[in-house]
């Protein structure tokens, strides 16, 4: 029966080709955008580093002077202090505990010939690579102990392996970075989680490919590594010493495994920040302990744009379902007759129905078809744009699947009015009128 | 022409005037919102730098080899001379950052050493006697730094400068009151006297956010000694594209210890510029390409759906033909039944137009719809649809009165 559905729907589309084209056309129009910006926004939005972002937290202080501030609603600093930070990070409250800052490395070749280049860089602490699931090729991290003495070693990423060492096992080799000799202790495999959580706040970029070189934060810092950003709130005469400075430049990530151990490390935190009021270091006393997500929803990472474009598109494909309903309404009155004769001859009103709402789904699983086609264009239109995203947006199977759903959604419920229209038509007086 | 019986008529095919009204509705609330929009970004991308755009390019310079800061001092010295040597050059000088460039300095300027209390932001540009030139900025009063003022300042150095140039904004907002030169101000511990007041020179950053204070900048007089500084080169008229093409080489045929990107660290201020407003200018375009498209869907769904009423309608429309109506009366019927759905469509248009733009609002920092752009989505709808309705409105005046007569 199903069959002869299909054979009475095909035959009906194929009658009147330019109202079926444009029905066709309009729906796979507005499934294209759709489909386009819902994957922009999908990639922007997703989840960085899923098995674990739960887990992760990312702890705010404040150690502004109260000019300007509200209780209760003045949000604590995004970066912090590296007093603060390394006492927090010395005290070894959480399960593992990482300080950051960004900073630009200049990466001497080693063929005499080439001209040095700059690569972003991470200045942070042992626990980083353990904590964020960083995978490695080769070697490893170096150790907490490496941290404190400041010892020149570097973890480098699978790109800029390829690049200097051709992609072999180069643990143990020498890098040069803004002029100083860096002994590579680990080979990261590829790493570049979207957004990249760790750079909030830090001034980094929130998409694309991950960092080159990770160095030790002291080590760095010691050769004169600046950060990529730093806030200052109280005159500043010596920049030189940001570790002793009145300066926020650095960013701290703890892993806490359940609500307990966070529970802990929020009243710890509190603990800290009482008692460097009392000791007159602090005056604001708020504090926070976002996870992943709250922490990149907090740091508003996915741009006003892709959300707005993605409202549009599906206003968009709205008005394409209503023109659907209009033009399959169209097609189905004039066809009251050729009903009448089947309601005549026996159809019962589901039949007539379901016949309907086939030609409605054929109409709906074509526009699906060319919408993906539309959405592939659209995503190759993104990708040329000069976005820090661009090179991501690929369609995946999950939205390849959506396409059809939505396709399949949107016109089953275009096709519902006009089947409903056919299926209660009496079908006597259009039998007469013949 | 007489609306009752288009309106008994229309009662008759609710299901179809409901949704033609509906999607001319929903396609004026997008397609106004959209235009305002599109208009907001493009006003966004004309805003004036205020440098002389046309001529200039910057080249993006780092050392290698961890040069001093005395070194990098002679270092700058002998680029600048090498720079200005290169023919077509005008003129140039170096600096931390310039318009569009979106990276920056900002500091508080107030009327007291203590930067508790400013009375507005600014962003910092620093700058020697050859910026002004450079940039073809126009001195409105006071004047130019002297070369004997122009400092140097490192990675970690003061800035606090005895004397600066500030924008007429700027100006404006520390002395409402008459003339800003002779007058100090502070960014730093120091007091600061304005020399200069130049009349336009934005600040760095484009993002609508940092709005506010968007013409507030200062120049300070600082060669900047990092191992990271950007040249600002103004060409001779014309040879924009010459001096591009050459210079990175020439800087490297000079010395060769140096960074200088292969891919964008030779930059005309036709690129920075779209690179600044890449994301503004690519709405407004998906704004407009959306806005078409769905004028042409409306368009083409009145098309079908009147087609289909006129080849239902044959048989009547030959009947009041057959007595006595004019093609001209079968034609102003269509189209005064189209006009008829319209304005109910673009009444309800209206409406959710103006909940969708508040809608807007509260989501993303978005001015409030102007009516002008209302009125002129209605007026585009009304003309589409009488556009749309024209050629079956053609069709059903060309139906003989005969018709009257066949299959009754």
């Amino acid at each position: 029966m199903f069959g002869y559905y299909i054979d009475i729907a095909v035959r009906s589309l194929r009658r009147n080709k330019v109202l079926t084209a444009l029905m066709i056309l309009t729906l796979a129009m507005g499934i294209g955008a759709s489909i386009t910006t819902l994957t922009v926004l999908k990639l922007l939005s997703g989840d960085p580093i899923p098995q674990k972002s739960a887990r992760l937290f990312y702890p705010q202080i404040d150690p502004n002077t109260l000019d300007g501030y509200v209780a209760d609603k003045t949000k604590p600093d995004t970066i912090m202090t590296y007093t603060d930070a390394m006492s927090l990070l010395h005290a070894h409250r959480a399960k593992r505990q990482a300080v950051m800052a960004l900073t630009q490395a200049k990466i001497v070749p080693q063929h005499a010939n080439d001209h040095p280049y700059f690569t972003d860089g991470v200045m942070t602490t042992a626990d980083f690579f353990g904590m964020f699931d960083v995978p490695f090729q080769y070697g490893g991290s170096w150790t907490a102990d490496d941290d404190e003495s400041r010892a020149p070693l570097v973890v480098i990423a699978d790109f800029l392996n390829e690049k200097m060492f051709g992609g072999g096992n180069s643990v143990g080799k020498i890098i040069r970075i803004n002029d100083h000799d860096f002994r590579i202790v680990g080979v990261l495999k590829h790493w570049a989680p979207q957004p990249r959580f760790y750079t909030q706040g830090l001034a980094g970029r929130d998409y694309g490919d991950g960092d080159a070189v990770f160095m030790p934060l002291q080590t760095a810092r010691s050769m004169d590594m600046g950060p990529q950003d730093t806030e200052c709130f109280a005159s500043v005469t010596d920049v030189q010493h940001l570790e002793t400075a009145p300066c926020e430049w650095v960013g701290l990530w703890v892993e806490l495994d359940d609500s307990a151990a966070v529970a802990q490390y929020k009243s710890f935190l509190d603990g800290y920040v009482r008692q460097q009021i009392n000791l007159g270091r602090f005056k604001r006393s708020d504090t926070a302990l976002l996870d992943v997500m709250g922490w990149l929803s907090d740091q508003q990472v996915v741009p006003d744009d892709a959300k707005l474009q993605v409202y549009l598109a599906f206003g968009f494909l709205l008005i394409c379902v209503v023109n659907t309903v209009g033009l399959l309404l169209a097609k189905c009155l004039r066809r009251s007759r050729e009903i009448g004769v089947r309601r005549a001859l026996g159809a019962t009103r589901g039949a007539i129905f379901t016949q309907f709402m086939v030609e409605a789904g054929i109409v709906g699983l074509t526009g699906g078809l060319l919408g993906l086609v539309l959405a592939e264009l659209g995503l190759l239109g993104v990708r040329h744009e000069p976005a820090e995203y661009a090179s991501l947006a690929y369609l995946d199977i999950e939205m390849f699947l959506l396409t059809f759903v939505v396709a399949l959604v949107a016109s089953l419920i275009a096709g519902l009015l006009p089947a409903w229209r056919a299926c209660v038509m009496a079908p006597a007086p259009q039998l007469k009128a013949a | 022409m007489q609306i009752r019986p288009i309106l008994a008529a229309l009662r008759h095919h609710k299901a179809g005037t409901l949704l033609i009204a509906l999607q001319i509705a929903l396609t004026l609330a997008i397609v106004c919102n959209a235009l305002f929009i599109i208009h907001e970004r493009l006003t966004r991308l004309s805003q004036p730098s205020g440098i002389d755009e046309p001529n200039l390019l910057v080249i993006h310079n780092g050392w290698a080899g961890k040069p001093q800061e005395g070194e990098i001092a002679s270092l700058m010295a002998s680029d600048l001379d090498t720079l200005r040597k290169i023919p077509g050059v005008a003129d140039v000088y170096a600096t931390n950052t310039y318009p569009l460039n979106n990276v920056g300095i900002a500091y508080g300027i107030g009327h007291s050493p203590d930067k508790l209390k400013p009375v507005t932001t600014t962003a910092i540009y620093l700058a020697d006697e050859n910026a002004l030139p450079t940039l073809g900025l126009k001195l409105i009063a006071g004047r130019n730094f002297r070369p004997d003022e122009i400092g140097q300042i490192g990675l970690h150095g003061d800035t606090d400068p005895s004397a600066i140039i500030v924008t007429s904004a700027l100006a404006k907002l520390l002395f409402p009151d008459g003339s800003a030169v002779g007058k100090v101000a502070y960014i730093s511990a120091k007091p600061s006297t304005i020399v200069g007041v130049v009349e336009r020179m934005r600040t760095p950053w484009v993002d609508s956010s940092l709005a506010k204070w968007a013409d507030c900048s200062t120049l300070i007089p600082y060669r900047p000694l990092t191992s990271a500084s950007q040249y600002v080169v103004r060409v001779q008229p014309g040879q924009l594209e010459n001096v591009t093409r050459h210079v990175r080489a020439m800087l490297y045929a000079a010395n060769r210890m140096r960074v200088i990107s292969p891919k964008d660290g030779v930059q005309t201020f036709a690129d920075i510029r779209a690179i600044a407003y890449n994301s503004d200018r690519g709405m407004a375009i998906l704004m407009s390409a959306i806005s078409t498209i769905l004028l042409i869907i409306t368009g083409a769904g009145i098309v079908g759906l009147t087609s289909f009423w006129v080849g239902q309608r044959r048989k009547q429309i030959g009947v009041r033909r057959a007595l006595g109506a004019t093609r001209h009366d079968i034609l102003s019927y269509f189209l005064t039944e189209n006009l008829l759905i319209g304005v109910g469509g673009v009444v309800m248009g209206g409406v959710l137009a103006i909940a969708l733009n508040m809608w807007l609002m509260k989501q993303f920092e978005m001015d409030k719809l102007a009516p002008g752009y209302v009125l002129a989505g209605v007026v585009t709808l009304l003309l589409l649809g009488q556009g749309a309705v024209l050629a079956p409105a053609l069709r059903a005046s060309n139906v003989p009165p005969v018709e009257a007569t066949r299959s009754v």
